[in-house]
């Protein structure tokens, strides 16, 4: 999936990335907790959070996350889109919240990038 | 550093100081790790690895110490992080590990951080890591994440 099929299916408005958008997205993820992004993201996903700030662009940097997705209809401020052009990050945002939204993108067959040792694996 | 054959032959040593205090001045070292380690053309999942770990370790810095140095190096088989800090210190290091486990304030958790997961998350991204700490006095970590 890439980030202008992410960006139509949940109506996006794109504040950073506008040359970004061919980009392939490989998974989905979805935190408002950046440790947990930390802990257990894997490269090449989406990040759907309601936390719009500079440290969620830079752990998106950290983590090779393709794209981020602020959710709940919030807006970054100026900083934060500064930050996610500098480091050519797509920085999107949608009015769905963050469970809608997930639901959206993997009905379209997005899978999830979250490894969670607990996780009950499926035919268990 | 590198030679004709693309390998390195030397290492790389780079220090940082790291000012607590200030969440928004996490993550100038691990950023920087991660642009020389692509430079000398480290496999990918090395490099997420290492970035991880060192952004995890500067966090806990500006979330709880006065300050640190990070001392960086590479050699041709390991990448070595050193966080030194000057800081509380850590009373209990075995509950410190443990995951979910945390200290953190309500403005830190405002920001996405202090879940529990940093000491953990360093651990599991570092083929060898020890952490050393004196109450009063400073906290020491070592990250050693091996290339090949």
């Amino acid at each position: 999936m890439k980030v202008s099929d992410i960006a139509e299916i949940l109506k996006c408005e794109i504040y950073a990335g506008n040359s970004l958008l061919n980009n392939q997205i490989l998974f989905g993820c979805a935190s408002d907790l950046m440790s947990d992004v930390l802990a257990f993201s894997q490269s090449g996903a989406v990040l759907l959070t309601g936390l719009a700030t500079v440290q969620t662009i830079q752990t998106a940097d950290i983590a090779d996350i393709k794209a981020v997705v602020i959710v709940r209809g919030k807006k970054p401020d100026a900083q934060v889109i500064k930050i996610a052009e500098e480091k050519n990050i797509p920085l999107l945002g949608t009015g769905y919240s963050m469970y809608e939204a997930c639901g959206l993108l993997y009905n379209k067959g997005l899978k999830s990038t979250m490894v969670c040792d607990q996780q009950p694996r499926k035919n268990a | 550093m590198i030679n004709s054959q693309g390998r390195m032959h030397s290492s790389y040593t780079q220090t940082y100081k790291i000012q607590g205090g200030n969440i928004y001045n996490a993550g100038k070292a691990s950023t920087e790790i991660k642009k020389i380690l692509k430079q000398l053309g480290i496999d990918s999942t090395i490099i997420r690895r290492v970035a991880i770990a060192a952004y995890e370790a500067e966090m806990n810095v500006v979330m709880y110490a006065k300050s640190a140095i990070l001392t960086f190096e590479v050699t041709p088989t390991t990448i070595k992080i050193v966080v030194d800090d000057e800081g509380p210190g850590i009373p209990n290091i075995e509950l410190a590990m443990r995951e979910g486990y945390s200290t953190a304030t309500p403005e830190m958790r405002e920001m996405g951080f202090g879940a529990g997961m940093g000491l953990p998350n360093i651990k599991k991204n570092a083929d060898n890591f020890k952490i050393d700490s004196i109450v009063g006095k400073g906290t020491k970590l070592l990250i050693e994440i091996y290339i090949n």
